[in-house]
């Protein structure tokens, strides 16, 4: 099997799937939270930990690939792939060679809504680390050579997608499904733009991205508070205070539409795009939880029954919320054989229709608060940068520094009554839907 | 994904066993040492101890998997794997999952070449709850033609998924099959697809009555538990399984001299960028002489492991020819195993550039060896791999299980930084010299419909 995913280039062509992650989710608090303010008045959250003679950091900036100017699409995600490509005054071989002589993991990659960064090294190397890491944040030297060098190198996996079904079918339904929204375009742009980006278009979108203002920071592993507060100073404390975001606006979801890629494949794949609700709204767990009923638990879910337990139609099937800051879905999925994508697809919505109308019963209910509520340490607390990513999400979602010891109250609060309402809020609209797979128009025609 | 192909599982050590599964453990913290011990019916046990969240990993590795498959029965290791979530009488279908759910556990199972595990990530004071369950499906599973036939075309859909729909799959099994011409390493994991759809309730039976028992399996427990009460409710639930028939030892059918270079081609439409792998097949971390999977794994690393690479350095950096390409060695199976040099050229270098171009740095190697300095730093990342691991429970567990299926032990792990320091410049050329002879070598290439090969 050949795993060119363990290649760099992978991670700089993965930002958008990354997106996807599980929201924030949490319960018995298993880890105790420091709120810690440098003297510059950089604030992290911080988990001390000294099991391990490890030291992990992760930060998001605020702003990903939403903010790539028009005709620069791709920016964020090449200015990713730069950071360990020459720093201050260390050129691209010096930085790496640095880097593994600290023994220091450190990655950047751009989200539609962030860029994020973090760094895990050993204790011991902490200073000689953490220098790296503000080298890195601070002052990156996007050199012509290895600005070059990862722009073909993106190029090429642009080129390798331009025949694949699936990635073109994905990309005509984001375009059809967010119109002229910033979410329409591949993250990592297109030849053309990547083609047009100059050394000081990535000064200047890293000078407009890289602040204070936009920054939130996760800590975990060996390190007490005085000592965090001196390596933020360090890291980033020389940043701007203000960052120049461009405003974005909310995205106008283009819903009940139907997008079909035809290909001559053993399986079609299906997507069903809903409504989803947005994190700060007071139903969001009333969703949440309807969500996991239907298609969200692994394999205990409604669509999980009905398309893979009885019948055999599918290896994998469920359904997601997805929570963007400027767009909020409910995805389902799945991929089946061709010859019966049709029967799939009125299987699903035959369900999707059952839980509009009815809702759950209480005790899948009662089931779904039970799991949500347990899950939350072992999905996200399980490991430093399990810890770290989640720290980092709670606070891009404001959800405050106390809110793995509130959750769980929040989610027994939910009523049997709320989870209908949200069922019918969320699943009584028609969906967008995507269909690749061989004569896929006939076939959605059928389902209808 | 639950209950992932072997497929999937394997690609993932791709990407990490190089590093890690050969086996971690530099001072594991010495009021947490890693207890070992085997029960009366022969059930081998390990427990990991980490305090640090209330979370625990219970894992069931069996020593069995698609290798161990009789001829015509290529996916039935897999197959079982999902069986063993179809209910016994104690616990009817689905109940055990409810559980896991209703705790808010994680489950999963996996098979590969030489094992298939099970596991479950809960909260501490529920793995006696998981022993019970996982210890009654070992013998008590109902089998019914109602379960297998619904069952059958989920893993026709998985395959599907995975190798049907993948130009990269469907070369990646031919090459195998080229690779192997005689072991059985050389047949998919997942099975073939005409061999799957044949598959039925006698072979489930078989397969199950054969393999699943006490004396063939590895209960690996890693989180926060205390080892002598994990002790206590393994015997009281594991315990309690009657020992199963004496197994031979497995000894598979194992390779010819091989005396050509092979090559496998495959054009599809779906492909735009080229991209070609070569393989070799060579000792694995338990078939090889000692010290000579430890260079070979080295020897990847500097080869091809990562960014500092002589590969990557070489192609991607210095001569800006390659989009992507490197090097592993998938040392952690029972037999022979396989050695990989791959890459994709970029801009306008052609594939056949490429490939050349990787020659090169395998023959420089083979002639002039690797630097003392270059040597060093790719055995202090792996040292300290082994440190990050520890961050990691499930991964440990991980580390541990697939380790003790395929014919290591815990020593072993422990052991290895020590082998690892001791391997010389010298025993890195003789890896490249001995085992990586392009004409023994087999390469894929993966090609658009039209045009050349380059």
């Amino acid at each position: 099997m050949r795993n060119f995913a363990a290649t760099r280039l992978a991670l700089l062509l993965l930002p958008l799937a990354l997106f996807s992650m599980l929201l924030a989710i949490p319960a018995r608090a298993a880890v105790e939270i420091q709120e810690v303010v440098s003297d510059k008045g950089i604030t992290a959250w911080l988990v001390e930990d000294y099991t391990v003679p490890i030291v992990t950091i992760r930060f998001a900036f605020e702003g990903g690939s939403t903010q790539d100017p028009a005709g620069r699409e791709g920016i964020a995600n090449l200015m990713t792939g730069l950071f360990d490509e020459g720093a201050g005054e260390l050129d691209s071989d010096a930085f790496q060679e640095r880097l593994d002589e600290v023994g220091a993991d450190m990655r950047f990659n751009a989200g539609r809504d962030a860029i994020y960064g973090s760094m895990r090294m050993l204790a011991e190397e902490r200073g000689a680390a953490f220098e790296l890491l503000q080298l890195a944040v601070d002052s990156p030297r996007f050199d012509q050579a290895p600005v070059d060098r990862i722009r073909s190198q993106i190029l090429t996996g642009i080129l390798a997608d331009e025949r694949d079904p699936q990635s073109q079918g994905r990309q005509e339904f984001a375009k059809a499904l967010y119109g002229d929204h910033p979410y329409a375009r591949r993250s990592d742009g297109t030849p053309d733009t990547l083609k047009a980006i100059t050394l000081d278009d990535l000064h200047a979108q890293h000078d407009r991205l890289f602040a204070r203002s936009n920054l939130h920071v996760a800590v975990v592993g060996a390190i007490d508070a005085e000592a965090l507060k001196t390596e933020l100073d360090r890291v980033f404390g020389n940043l701007p205070e203000k960052d120049g975001r461009t405003p974005v606006n909310e995205a106008d979801l283009k819903l009940d539409q139907q997008v079909a890629y035809n290909y001559p494949l053993p399986q079609a794949s299906l997507q069903l795009v809903y409504p989803g609700v947005k994190r700060d709204d007071p139903q969001f767990f009333a969703a949440y939880l309807m969500n996991h009923i239907l298609g969200g638990g692994t394999f205990s879910s409604r669509l999980f029954n009905e398309v893979r337990e009885k019948r055999g139609l599918a290896y994998g099937v469920g359904s997601a919320l997805h929570n963007s800051d400027y767009a909020s879905t409910l995805v389902i999925g799945t991929s089946t054989r061709s010859d019966r994508a049709a029967e799939t697809l009125e299987l699903i919505r035959a369900e999707i229709r059952r839980m509009a109308e009815e809702g759950p019963t209480p005790e899948e209910l009662a089931g779904a608060k039970t799991f949500v509520i347990g899950a939350y340490p072992i999905n996200n607390l399980d490991s430093s940068s399990a810890i770290a990513r989640t720290l980092v999400e709670l606070q891009k979602d404001d959800l405050g520094i106390d809110y793995i010891d509130r959750r769980a109250d929040l989610i027994n609060a939910v009523t049997l009554d709320e989870v209908k309402a949200a069922a019918q809020r969320l699943l009584t609209s028609e969906p967008a839907s995507l269909i690749i797979g061989p004569e896929a128009k006939s076939e959605a025609k059928e389902a209808q | 994904m639950r209950r992932n192909s072997g497929n999937a599982i394997r690609s993932a050590f791709a990407a990490f066993s190089l590093v890690m599964i050969a086996g971690p453990q530099l001072a594991q913290a010495d009021e947490n040492p890693v207890a070992d011990f085997k029960l009366a019916n022969g059930l081998e046990v390990v427990v990991i101890p980490d305090r640090r969240a209330p979370v625990v990993t219970h894992m069931v590795w069996y020593k069995v998997g698609s290798a161990d498959e009789r001829p015509g029965k290529s996916g039935i290791a897999h197959f079982f794997e999902h069986l063993m979530f179809k209910g016994t009488p104690k616990h009817p279908a689905g109940e055990f999952s409810a559980r896991v759910a209703a705790v808010g556990g994680r489950e999963n199972a996996f098979t590969s070449y030489d094992y298939t595990a099970y596991f479950q990530q809960v909260a501490p004071d529920q793995l006696r709850t998981m022993m019970e369950f996982e210890s009654d499906r070992m013998r008590n599973l109902v089998l019914t033609d109602e379960v297998i036939e619904p069952e059958r075309n989920v893993i026709l859909e998985e395959r599907s998924s995975q190798v049907e729909n993948s130009p990269d799959a469907l070369l990646g099994e031919e090459i195998n099959a080229t690779l192997y011409q005689n072991h059985p390493y050389g047949v998919p994991i997942i099975g073939w697809m005409h061999e799957i759809e044949k598959l039925n309730r006698a072979d489930a039976i078989e397969f199950y009555d054969a393999y699943y028992a006490p004396n063939n399996a590895v209960l690996v427990v890693a989180g926060d538990v205390d080892p002598a009460e994990v002790r206590k409710m393994a015997e009281e639930t594991y315990g309690q399984v009657a020992r199963g028939p004496e197994l031979p030892p497995r000894i598979r059918p194992s390779e010819p001299e091989q005396n050509t270079k092979r090559t496998v081609t495959m054009r599809d439409a779906r492909v735009s960028v080229p991209n070609f792998s070569k393989q070799w097949v060579v000792p694995s971390y338990t078939s090889a002489e000692p010290g000579e999977a430890e260079a070979l794994d080295l020897l990847s690393e500097i080869l091809g492991g990562g960014v500092r690479s002589r590969i990557y350095q070489e192609l991607v950096v210095k001569q800006g020819i390659a989009s992507s390409a490197g090097a592993y060695y998938q040392g952690n199976s029972l037999d022979d195993s396989s050695f990989a040099v791959y890459g994709s050229p970029r801009g306008e270098a052609t594939l056949d550039e490429v490939e050349k171009a990787i020659d090169a740095e395998v023959a420089k190697i083979a002639t002039d060896g690797v630097s003392e300095d270059e040597l060093e730093k790719a055995k202090q990342r792996f040292l300290r791999s082994m440190i990050f691991a520890r961050d990691d429970q499930s991964g440990m567990a991980r580390i541990y299980g697939s380790t003790l299926t395929t014919g290591g032990t815990v020593r072993s792990v422990q052991e290895w930084p020590d082998r690892i320091r001791a391997v010389s410049v010298e025993q890195i050329r003789d890896a490249a010299r001995r085992h990586l002879d392009q004409r023994r070598s087999v390469t894929g290439y993966l090609l658009p419909e039209e045009g050349d090969r380059t």
